[in-house]
């Protein structure tokens, strides 16, 4: 019988089925950060239970971490006792956890595939919704709650039930200048945010394989805005060329023996999906959302719609914008660089090229947060960090800063930005603040001219 | 976990499509490490906008008739927590976010996804102040007043946990040990690369 990637993916971890339509699914990698886990560890201890295979999990500090560091204690009290917390429990249960002052600290959706941990066929979890960043790989990734973070420590094993398919077929060329990030917007804004709940997407088509990695990983990490836990892209050339030789990664006879298995990670030609979408790329310009939830972008012209639903008026409403303005008039008071959406070095690579040789405009504060330590080498190595710091950047150190407004880096009520992480939900920045989602070259273009500007298209 | 067999009580009426899990619990309480006692922080961005927003510390229904797309966005469970530590236990509303849905059945409160007009109806009843009785043994959800009897469709794993009050992680393991090894054994032999 023909199967999708989904079904191989999902019928190769079935422990059991448990008679009430669920199955018991086999987890073969565990990614913990310091916000989702520490109730997992207190039901451990609270059950008397010891983590059933600790090699398959990693933990590392993100959510709550300063991006303004160097060395120097944690002020916020409560943030330095969870992270602390974290440390401790990792040490009880013999979890590796990789140190807030090491290279390889970073966001936990960009230190896993950095480090080879997301390999295709696999399933990885995490407390995190974007975890669905590592289905870039061709793996089954889901995030999970705490409880679940819990139950997967001490069982491997999750209690869960198979999700029906959906197939994002992309056709066309994608322009220059467009990138993975409009490309999930745009999907976004034709299905809307709950347009794929309760299916898991596999993105097919020519501009899919035309993406790198990173591309692939900023994709995936935006399904979950269309509603669904898992995003995935079959494995391929690009995929293994990816991984080959980093610290995970399966080596010698392994590497062969994996590579072999991997290739069988596609879905059948005559598979079918529970509910298809195909979208043509090649008209796609950059995208950018006005309102408050990921789905509501700015039409091609520019212009925000004079017709709207009530929904969509009580976003403008919190985001301090008329209907029928023209968006370009729309004045910004910071961007942002950064997260697990946009964090790599590709993003970072693209950003610098856009604003060399240019400044940030009066009254602007511009933030490039790099995604983990390792990114951050790799861009000071390649002399990004001057390129920004010249044009009035700041150059911060790796965590997920704006993306979510739990650590020092918040925005102030009122405050306008240009953001390149994934939600731009009413105070996901900080209380009152109003984001406007975009890729890293719209946002770079942001804090550049003070305002919001399609780098190319209608309205530039 | 407590366990939930039938619950009587006046409803509460929040009738904002896409509550996500960011507005039920506001990121910048997500570095309390506690489970318990987090009701204080649910919702408290509205409380600013809003001083009459009824889902609060000291409310006394017990059930949240919402709208779509219900606890949509992070998977943080401190927003299921807040909701139970509030005295909630039963949530309706046409849709769901999957993570929520799902983070709900393991700590004791029940979702209940019904279409789009029968939930409408729901909301005018809770406005009205009458009273529900929500029976997950039979499920049914009643209306006192009215002759109205809704029949409700729930996960039937998740509906037995709510009943018996089941920890997921134990049950497993009491259950399944022998599977997980026998799965590991075949696993290891077939895809080494996964056990060094
Ligand atoms: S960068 Fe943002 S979305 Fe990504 S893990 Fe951190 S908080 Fe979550």
């Amino acid at each position: 019988m023909s199967k999708t990637l989904y079904e191989k993916l999902w019928e190769s971890h079935v422990v059991c089925t448990t008679g009430s339509g669920s199955c018991l699914l086999y987890i073969d990698r565990h990614y913990l950060h310091e916000v989702s886990t520490p109730q997992s560890f207190e039901s451990l201890r609270t059950d008397k239970l010891s983590v059933r295979r600790p090699e398959t999990n990693i933990a590392v500090a993100d959510h709550s971490v300063p991006t303004r560091r160097d060395g120097r204690p944690i002020a916020d009290p409560q943030a330095a006792a969870q992270i602390a917390l974290l440390e401790q429990n990792c040490l009880d249960f013999s979890i590796p956890y990789i140190p807030l002052d090491s290279d390889e600290q970073g966001i936990v959706h960009v230190i896993g595939p950095e480090q080879g941990l997301s390999l295709p066929g696999m399933t990885i979890v995490c407390g995190d919704s974007h975890t669905s960043t590592h289905g870039a790989f061709g793996a089954l990734a889901f995030g999970i709650g705490a409880s679940e973070c819990g139950t997967v420590m001490a069982t491997q094993c999750l209690l869960q039930k198979q999700a029906r398919s959906m197939r994002v077929h992309f056709t066309g060329r994608l322009q220059d200048g467009i990138t993975a990030k409009d490309l999930a917007l745009a999907l976004i804004a034709k299905i809307g945010t709950a347009g794929a709940v309760g299916h898991a997407i596999e993105f097919t088509g020519e501009p899919i394989r035309n993406l790198s990695m990173e591309g692939r990983m900023t994709l995936c990490n935006m399904a979950i805005e269309a509603g669904s836990r898992t995003g995935l892209v079959a494995p391929d050339e690009t995929t293994l060329e990816y991984i080959k030789g980093r610290k995970g990664a399966p080596k010698g006879e392994d590497w062969d023996k994996a590579c072999a298995y991997w290739a069988t990670l596609q879905s059948d030609s005559k598979a079918s999906y529970d509910k298809e979408v195909e979208l043509c790329v090649t008209s796609i310009l950059p995208q950018v959302t006005y309102g408050t939830r990921p789905d509501q972008s700015l039409p091609d012209n520019g212009w925000i719609p004079a017709s709207l639903t009530d929904d969509a008026r009580n976003a403008l409403t919190y985001m301090g914008i008329e209907p029928e303005t023209e968006f370009d008039q729309i004045g910004i008071d910071y961007a942002f660089i950064g997260s697990c959406t946009n964090g790599r070095i590709e993003d970072l690579r693209a950003a610098a090229a856009q604003i060399k040789g240019r400044h940030v405009a009066h009254g602007v504060t511009a933030l490039v947060v790099p995604g983990s330590g390792l990114v951050k080498k790799q861009a000071e190595a390649e002399g990004l960090d001057r390129l920004f710091l010249d044009a009035g950047f700041e150059w911060r150190a790796p965590g997920c800063s704006l993306c979510v407004a739990m650590n020092d880096d918040r925005l102030p009520a009122g405050s306008r930005c240009a953001s390149t992480s994934n939600r731009n939900f009413e105070g996901r920045q900080g209380v009152g603040s109003r984001t406007h989602l975009m890729s890293p070259l719209m946002a770079a273009e942001a804090a550049i001219n003070g305002r919001i500007v399609r780098t190319m298209g209608t309205g530039s | 976990m407590r366990p939930l067999t039938i619950v009587k009580s006046l409803a509460v009426s929040l009738p904002e499509a896409n509550i996500d899990t960011d507005i039920i619990y506001p990121a910048r309480f997500l570095t309390d490490t506690r489970k318990v006692g987090l009701g204080e922080y649910a919702f408290l961005d509205r409380h600013e906008s809003n001083p009459d927003f009824p889902i609060r510390t000291g409310m006394e229904q017990k059930i949240l008739i919402a709208n779509e797309n219900f606890g949509s966005g992070s998977s943080r469970e401190q927003a299921p927590w807040a909701l139970a530590d509030l005295g909630l236990r039963v949530l309706i509303a046409p849709s769901f976010g999957d993570i929520f849905h799902g983070n709900c059945f393991r700590n004791g409160l029940l979702p209940i996804c019904l279409p789009v007009p029968t939930v409408h109806e729901l909301h005018r009843s809770a406005v009205l102040g009458r009273e529900f009785e929500i029976n997950l043994v039979d499920r049914h959800i009643r209306i006192d007043g009215t002759r109205l009897a809704i029949r409700f469709d729930v996960p039937p794993d998740g509906r037995e946990s709510l009943l018996n009050g089941w920890n997921e992680t134990t049950r497993i393991l009491e259950n399944h040990t022998d599977d997980i090894i026998t799965f590991e054994h075949k696993q290891r032999s077939e895809q080494p690369w996964l056990w060094h």
